[in-house]
């Protein structure tokens, strides 16, 4: 398993390294925006990465609540956490990129919008895991992540009602997009997905060593200090009691 | 069916009364939402036609804000005695316990709306242009919205730390939709401009969809121990 951490990690920083090279040096400059154009190669795969994120934290949460099982919540605890990251990368990157070639920071168009609703939603979300922290919070925290699922397309029609502003997808329209571009940025893409799955499975083996560690001292205190550090004792925190 | 709802009748009838006794959350929403108004009628001191632009943002702001204040009341009173306890274990279904819950916070704000609602008009001068009847629907519709979530979220945040802050920040966001729709039809209705058709229909979506999601989950959450 470290091994493949390892390997892994390696990968992710090649990826990223070559990805930075296509896109700030190999991909050609856009003709009307310019320089500004190229912080596009980190903007979409970010929001991406924090996207899958989500839907990982909600398919965790939802498998957390069938089979009350203490690594489906760890993996949703560090799928929030790196999400909501990424996500803020997007809601920062975005304004930057706006201003020069809209004039403006931030408009509420659909997607701008329902990007921050979900960084809210997800917020809230880790404020009630730090405020709560009893054996209960998995349970409150999944049966919150599913109230947010459900509110997301809530959210996208009421402002899709509104005129929207944000840039039509590029891929697909056929012939205005530079291969070099595509390249680049396809690059970038893999590249984020990589560094978002690595920096969530370090977080999630994180918060599985966490546990462990809580859980033998809680056993240690129990038993009077016979049981010290053993960190494979059956866990059996947050489950149906 | 029947024990449904004689349960959730008696835990209804038990609020009221309680209310009606005490008069807690009542007087404190009227209060503070008396307080809202004024402030925002200093900070904005608004002509007509202004009035009428942003009187739905500042009734629906209003309307949350003191619903916060009841909804986490809800269930702070059955923590004394542990009551909440005495509930897990009966056997009277869950569901009833949270629409007995929802009923007795729907009446409360309603009521509330139904005495600010006339003050409102009185400081901004409010005079509907559209088809004023559509506001009725979506008082009840917009109402229910608030009160089924923050009922069930007033539950959820009932063992954390710090709960009275606890509750806006889960609320809140969660409750976007709805407020954006709330307003947005108010606005339209008073401004006169256009249908508010597309808003209620979201109300109502929003209303099933939490009403479904809160009545499907609140088991779980009043048993996640």
């Amino acid at each position: 398993m470290k091994r493949l951490f390892t390997l892994f990690s390696i990968l992710t920083a090649i990826l990223l390294v070559y990805g930075l090279y296509q896109a700030l040096v190999a991909a050609p400059t856009e003709r009307t925006m310019g320089d500004v154009q190229r912080i596009f190669y980190y903007h979409v795969p970010s929001a991406w990465t924090a996207f899958c994120l989500f839907l990982t934290n909600l398919v965790a949460s939802i498998v957390y609540l069938v089979t009350k099982r203490m690594k489906a919540d760890a993996l949703a605890v560090a799928s929030a956490e790196v999400g909501v990251v990424f996500c803020t990368i997007v809601l920062v990157t975005g304004p930057i990129w706006a201003r020069p070639v809209w004039g403006i920071w931030w408009t509420w168009d659909v997607r701008l919008t329902t990007t921050l609703v979900l960084w809210l939603i997800y917020v809230s979300y880790l404020v009630l895991r730090r405020f709560s922290d009893t054996a209960q919070t998995p349970i409150l925290a999944a049966v919150l992540a599913i109230f947010g699922a459900l509110d997301v397309p809530l959210v996208y029609f009421s402002i899709w009602f509104f005129r929207t502003q944000h840039p039509q997808p590029v891929m697909g329209r056929g012939g205005s997009l530079d291969p070099r571009m595509l390249h680049a940025f396809l690059i970038n893409l893999l590249a984020f997905s990589c560094f978002g799955a690595m920096v969530c499975w370090s977080r999630y083996r994180l918060e599985i060593l966490h546990r462990e560690v809580e859980e033998a001292h809680a056993m240690e205190s129990l038993a009077g200090g016979d049981v010290a550090a053993k960190p494979s004792l059956p866990l059996n925190r947050g489950g149906a009691q | 069916m029947n024990s449904l709802w004689a349960v959730t009748l008696a835990t209804l009838k038990k609020d009221i009364r309680l209310e009606w006794r005490s008069k807690d959350a009542l007087n404190s929403m009227l209060f503070f939402s008396l307080l809202v108004v004024v402030i925002f009628s200093f900070s904005f001191d608004p002509n007509a036609e202004e009035s009428r632009q942003i009187a739905g943002g500042l009734v629906w702001v209003a309307f949350l804000f003191a619903a916060v204040v009841a909804l986490n009341q809800t269930w702070a009173r059955e923590l004394r005695n542990q009551v909440l306890d005495a509930y897990r274990v009966s056997p009277a279904p869950a569901t009833a316990l949270f629409l007995a819950k929802a009923l007795g916070n729907f009446i409360f704000v309603a009521l509330l709306e139904a005495v600010m609602t006339p003050l409102f008009i009185v400081f901004y001068n409010l005079r509907a242009l559209g088809p004023a009847w559509q506001l009725i629907p979506v008082g009840i519709l917009g109402t229910w919205a608030l009160v089924v979530n923050g009922t069930f979220f007033a539950a959820l945040s009932l063992r954390t730390r710090s709960r009275e802050i606890m509750l806006p920040l889960l609320l809140f966001p969660i409750s976007i939709p709805a407020i954006q729709a709330m307003v947005e039809a108010t606005r339209i209705v008073l401004a006169g401009d256009g249908s508010a058709r597309f808003w209620i229909v979201l109300l109502l979506t929003y209303d099933v969809v939490f009403t479904t999601a809160c009545l499907g989950f609140f088991e779980t959450v009043l048993q996640a121990e």
